[in-house]
């Protein structure tokens, strides 16, 4: 970390003293830019809701992004603060330091970056470091990136460092070490002749490896375990398809139960759209797929790859934090269909402004598998093959929207989900077996005048197992372009617990001026599961006042 | 030591340049059809350009482009103004955005940023998060969060380049 900052600090200098010998260069000046973050969240005891005061009693998260940029080199760092980490923020995020730091510079269509990386190759099945601050998600690579344009529509890339793994006033590096190779070619880029063509094609490829020592004591473990991956793609005017396979060799882990299993992944999309329709239709198999830079990590820890979860992200309250899917690491079979339809302006049913109807359904099942109890002789563990499905069910959803625009003035969107979700299975509730729910969501939007607007949601969600029914409500009275004022009120009025029949009100103020917002919130904040991307985390009850400022320049 | 090179690190570069951002660092988004497309070679023939992070999960960043689409005609007619809608949708949504795009019947250009590369160099916090930019690719105003009439704000911004 020192020598990278040193390295880091030797680039500025060096930017320094060119900046000095061209005072006139107006186009290569350097700029500097940068954002903050910053919450702080105090809690209170609330033995109504379950919520306990930690001992600080007041938590904070903050980060500020510092980022330079001088013609063709640019260099950035991160400070984080977690004094101590917001309530339910996963184990491993204390104190303040720097928590990413990179030096990038670019000459004919070579880059090269050394520093903390975040890299994508392809869906990301073989490889993805990402960062969700919101998560406590931030598995970045400590070491080097190079980035090549060969031309003819050949990009080229290669990775290679350690993992961030915990943060304790600096990056905790993991053990493992990761080397990543891809190259995408798109086609269309290589041909003159197809240059025009209405159908573009790209294909890709990647190879991705890891090292880590065998410190096992009973078993014989591969130390360095690699991960292929092929995609290919078409584009037409109205269609597009893509598809990525991935094949993993074995790699014992704890997530597997240390089994010699290889490990596979299939995802396949198909879209079909034209103005006012757009239909698209996806298929995963995946099995076995976790890889982690540590074959003994769990949870969000030192993952090099990433297994998107194949449902829709919902965004009401009640239904997006009751009973989310994230994927299962050990594998899935999942389908999607998504579409949307606009029923145009100026018809008996489109009205004066048009309406939009959205249509998702989605589904995972465990796969089917074989056992066969060779725990004590090859460790196999099962067999099985892509697609090949069990009837145990993790989720599935069906959810339709309308949304109309009546006047001017007046918007409304009606919305309805029914989702059966497999507690057993994900294991993010303290419910167990199936929990099947139906929700509605009405939500309107009034504007007094263009810049003073009103906007209300009414949810509610009806399950006879778990905790039973839901009902919220959702007030948020804006004026452009700088206030707003919102109330939420979360009421489980369904529990069968008398005592658990609680109201969650939340109450909250917001100034926005250009990039800054200032908010401030009281009230009761509902045990529930936070999720970004498919990625989840448990949230706790809480109660308390909570401000949060974010701004960039 | 690591306070101090923290320090030094900070001065330089702060010291060295104490210019605000104002043009686009360039990184690689891909189009809808899978191409790639250098953010530094973005324009729109001297005229403003709009740039607009949002994801399909994010109901105020929809709220802010459906809006800004029902009056597109008309700034596009009285000022020229190109409005480029950047998603931050990952892998897990991604593949949905030219059919939800197509679906609700935008007119924008749409770039994927699928693992946040640009919402990074640009110092975007949480979306929805507008951006403006002058006929010379200048960022002369931005904007993080929506509320219903923000778009007049950023229409007079748009208005104010052109006369």
């Amino acid at each position: 970390m020192n020598r990278s900052l040193l390295a880091l600090f030797l680039f500025s200098l060096f930017t320094q003293n060119s900046f000095a010998q061209n005072p006139e260069g107006n186009n290569n000046e350097g700029v500097v830019s940068g954002n903050v973050s910053v919450i702080v969240q105090q809690y209170s005891d609330d033995p109504d809701i379950g919520a306990e005061a930690p001992p600080e009693k007041v938590a904070m998260n903050a980060f500020s992004n510092i980022l330079f940029r001088k013609g063709k080199f640019s260099s950035g760092i991160r400070i984080e603060s977690y004094a101590p980490s917001l309530l339910g923020y996963p184990e491993g995020f204390k104190g303040t330091g720097i928590g990413y730091y990179f030096g990038e510079f670019t000459t004919n269509g070579l880059t090269v970056t050394a520093g903390t990386l975040y890299e994508q190759f392809g869906s990301g099945m073989a490889l993805r470091t990402y960062e969700e601050n919101t998560l406590g998600l931030d598995n970045s690579i400590l070491g080097v990136r190079v980035k090549y344009n060969a031309g003819k529509g050949v990009y080229l890339k290669g990775i290679y460092g350690y993992q961030r793994y915990k943060f304790d006033f600096k990056i905790q590096p993991g053990q493992g070490i990761v080397r990543g190779f891809d190259g995408e070619w798109q086609i269309n880029d290589a041909f003159p002749s197809m240059a025009d063509t209405k159908i573009k094609y790209v294909v890709g490829g990647s190879f991705v490896s890891k090292f880590q020592q065998d410190k096992n004591p009973l078993l014989f473990v591969p130390e360095n375990v690699g991960t292929s991956a092929a995609r290919f793609s078409l584009f037409g005017s109205q269609f597009s398809f893509s598809s990525e396979y991935v094949y993993k060799i074995n790699d014992p882990s704890s997530d597997n139960g240390y089994i010699y299993t290889p490990g596979q992944a299939l995802l396949l999309n198909l879209n079909y759209f034209k103005k006012g329709f757009g239909l698209a239709l996806a298929a995963k198999s995946t099995d076995n797929m976790s890889f982690r830079s540590d074959r003994n990590e769990s949870l969000n820890y030192l993952l090099i790859n990433y297994n998107p979860a194949l449902t829709k992200a919902h965004t009401y309250l009640l239904v997006a934090t009751l009973y989310p899917y994230a994927t299962n690491i050990n594998g899935e079979v999942a389908f999607q269909a998504d579409l949307n339809y606009k029923i145009k302006k100026k018809t008996k049913l489109g009205g004066k402004y048009g309406t939009n109807i959205s249509l998702n359904t989605a589904i995972a099942l465990a796969p089917n598998r074989t056992y066969l109890n060779d725990q004590e002789g090859a460790r196999l563990g099962y067999e099985t093959s892509l697609f090949s499905i069990s009837d145990s069910l993790f989720y599935s959803d069906i959810n339709i929207a309308v949304s109309h625009k009546f006047t001017k003035k007046f918007k409304a969107k009606l919305t309805y989900f029914n989702i059966a979700f497999n507690a057993d299975a994900n294991l993010i509730t303290d419910a167990h077996g199936m929990v099947y729910s139906n929700t509605v969501v009405f939500e309107g939007t009034y504007n007094f005048t263009p810049k003073h607007s009103l906007r209300f949601e009414l949810q509610g969600l009806f399950t006879e197992q778990d905790r039973g029914n839901w009902a919220a409500i959702v007030l948020e009275y804006s004026m452009s372009p700088h206030w707003f004022f919102a109330v939420i009120d979360q009421y489980n009025y369904g529990n069968p617990v008398e005592s658990e029949q609680v109201h969650y009100l939340y109450g909250t103020v917001g100034y926005i001026k250009d990039t800054t917002r200032i908010s401030l919130a009281y009230g009761r904040q509902r045990e529930g599961i936070f999720c970004v991307g498919g990625v989840c985390r448990a949230v706790p009850a809480s109660n308390g006042v909570n401000l949060t400022i974010t701004s960039s320049f | 030591m690591n306070k101090n090179t923290i320090l030094i690190l900070f001065l330089l570069l702060i010291g060295g340049a104490a210019i605000a951002q104002n043009s686009l660092p360039a990184v690689e988004l891909k189009t809808l059809d899978g191409q790639i497309v250098n953010t530094s070679t973005l324009e729109n023939g001297g005229k403003p350009i709009v740039i607009s992070f949002w994801a399909t999960w994010c109901s105020p960043c929809k709220r802010e482009l459906n809006n800004i689409n029902d009056v597109y005609e008309d700034w596009f007619e009285e000022t020229g103004v190109r409005v480029i809608a950047i998603s931050i949708d990952d892998a897990r949504q991604v593949y949905k955005v030219g059919p939800y795009i197509e679906g609700v019947a935008w007119e924008f250009d749409v770039l994927l940023d699928t693992n946040s590369d640009f919402k990074r160099a640009m110092n975007v916090n949480n979306v929805p998060f507008t951006f403006l930019l002058d006929g010379n690719g200048n960022i002369v105003y931005k904007h993080n969060n929506y509320a219903e009439g923000d778009e007049l704000e950023l229409y007079e911004k748009i208005l104010e380049l052109v006369n």
